[in-house]
């Protein structure tokens, strides 16, 4: 394990992606730096650029505009970076999954660009913010 | 020890005190708000993540600019470190004029920031920029002022005409600290606002602006770059009280005696909780108003100090 992975797992700095969230989930992350939660306790910040970060948090099912942004904000992440799906939508479409305006689920789109992109799924409708610190350990212990 | 190891060892040294500091500024900021904070090491696995990610090349970046002057800046407060620890440590060896050039170059992190977000070609950054040489103009004035009140009460108590650090820390060791009087009382106030700006923290963090430029000046950087600008926040939040504390309290001392470190540590964390408690109960001020309170608030008040000091206040 070399030293930048040590160092990740113990400050995954965090990027928030809307590709068309109801915003029920974003409410959810933003719940994870309330006092309640407090994940900077794990090292976690939300930081302002994706050039910043480690990790992108995805919400939303994933429409035709924002595909293509998805993408390029994943180029502009610096490697090696994971990529969380939060929320049904983000995982698979969700109820909207038949819609016209509906492109991809967020795993296909950035397998698109990277196919060795390390992806991990928190499902829910929304997650709950245990149910995402879950998921952020168990794929920072995957690395 | 010859000039390249003073300087090692103060680049080294301070740059683990200014770790623990950005560490007790974020303990403290998480304290406030009822969170309970990163671990002690967390600086140091910020810094072993960001050495170990990739560098990404904005298009339109000029690249030798965008990358050199993250460098020029820690080394800047490299040497900006080691002549503050020289003067404390061995005031008779320090150079005439050693306050002067410390001045100087404890401006060069700030001036590396503005050209390496202006080469950075990105609009956010370029606005930090625009925003980081306002500031810089406007609170250099006063602290230049707020700096020679000292030298002022070094001339009215006899020392002489002086520009040295270690001269002023020796005066103060045998009649008094800057500290005790009127006028010192205004320089420090004055100082450690300015201080504030320099390390751009709020209500002075217009060039970063988290919710408004998303990062600013060092938007567009990482990995290694971006750690060494984080090293360069390290070295200056470590400098900087230990510089206040070399003007207006005394300093160092007697070097030889465990008794005069262990009341500059104590200076040091008075400064330093100062400074994180300014940043944590006001808002960022807008870039109009962080000039009118420097030109007009703080100038003036050090220009007053200065006067005091010359009648002997």
């Amino acid at each position: 394990m070399g030293l930048g992975i040590w160092g990740l797992k113990r400050s995954p700095w965090v990027y928030h992606v809307n590709v068309g969230a109801c915003n029920n989930c974003d409410i959810e992350v933003l719940e994870l730096l309330t006092p309640r939660y407090d994940v900077e306790r794990l090292g976690m910040v939300l930081v302002g650029s994706p050039r910043h970060a480690d990790a992108l948090l995805v919400t939303g099912c994933c429409t035709r505009q924002a595909a293509p942004r998805l993408m390029e904000v994943y180029t502009q992440t610096p490697k090696p970076c994971i990529v969380f799906c939060i929320g049904s939508c983000a995982c698979t479409g969700g109820i909207f999954r038949h819609c016209y305006h509906f492109a991809r689920p967020v795993d296909e789109v950035i397998r698109e660009i990277d196919p060795d992109a390390i992806i991990a799924y928190v499902p829910g409708c929304p997650p709950k913010p245990e149910a995402m610190i879950a998921g952020a350990a168990a794929a920072l212990s995957t690395l | 020890m010859g000039a390249i190891g003073i300087f090692l060892a103060a680049a080294v040294g301070t740059l683990v005190i200014g770790m623990v500091a950005s560490w007790v500024d974020r303990k403290v900021t998480a304290r406030v708000q009822y969170r309970v904070g990163p671990p002690l090491f967390q600086p140091v696995y910020d810094i072993a993540k960001l050495l170990g990610k990739e560098t990404l090349l904005p298009e339109r970046a000029k690249g030798r600019g965008f990358l050199l002057a993250p460098v020029v800046g820690f080394a800047a407060a490299g040497v900006g470190a080691a002549i503050v620890w020289h003067a404390n440590i061995r005031p008779a060896e320090g150079f005439v004029g050693d306050l002067i050039v410390l001045l100087y170059v404890l401006t060069i992190p700030a001036i590396a920031v503005i050209y390496g977000a202006l080469a950075s070609g990105s609009p956010h950054a370029t606005f930090g920029a625009s925003r980081e040489m306002k500031l810089l103009m406007s609170y250099e004035l006063p602290l230049v002022m707020a700096v020679l009140v000292p030298v002022v009460q070094v001339v009215k108590g006899g020392g002489g005409a002086t520009f040295s650090i270690g001269q002023l820390v020796t005066f103060q060791q045998t009649s008094g600290w800057a500290l005790f009087s009127l006028s010192g009382v205004i320089a420090t106030a004055v100082a450690l606002l300015c201080i504030q700006a320099k390390l751009t923290l709020v209500p002075f963090d217009l060039p970063e602006a988290e919710t408004e430029l998303m990062g600013g000046t060092h938007l567009e950087y990482s990995g290694p770059p971006l750690a060494m600008i984080k090293l360069t926040r390290f070295l200056l939040l470590a400098v900087s009280p230990v510089f206040l504390a070399t003007l207006f309290v005394g300093g160092l001392g007697d070097a030889a005696s465990g008794w005069s470190w262990l009341a500059l540590a104590g200076k040091f964390v008075v400064f330093l909780v100062l400074v994180v408690l300014i940043r944590n109960t006001n808002p960022r001020l807008q870039v109009r108003k962080a000039v009118r309170f420097f030109w007009f608030g703080m100038a003036p008040l050090a220009a007053g100090a200065l006067v005091l000091a010359w009648l002997g206040y």
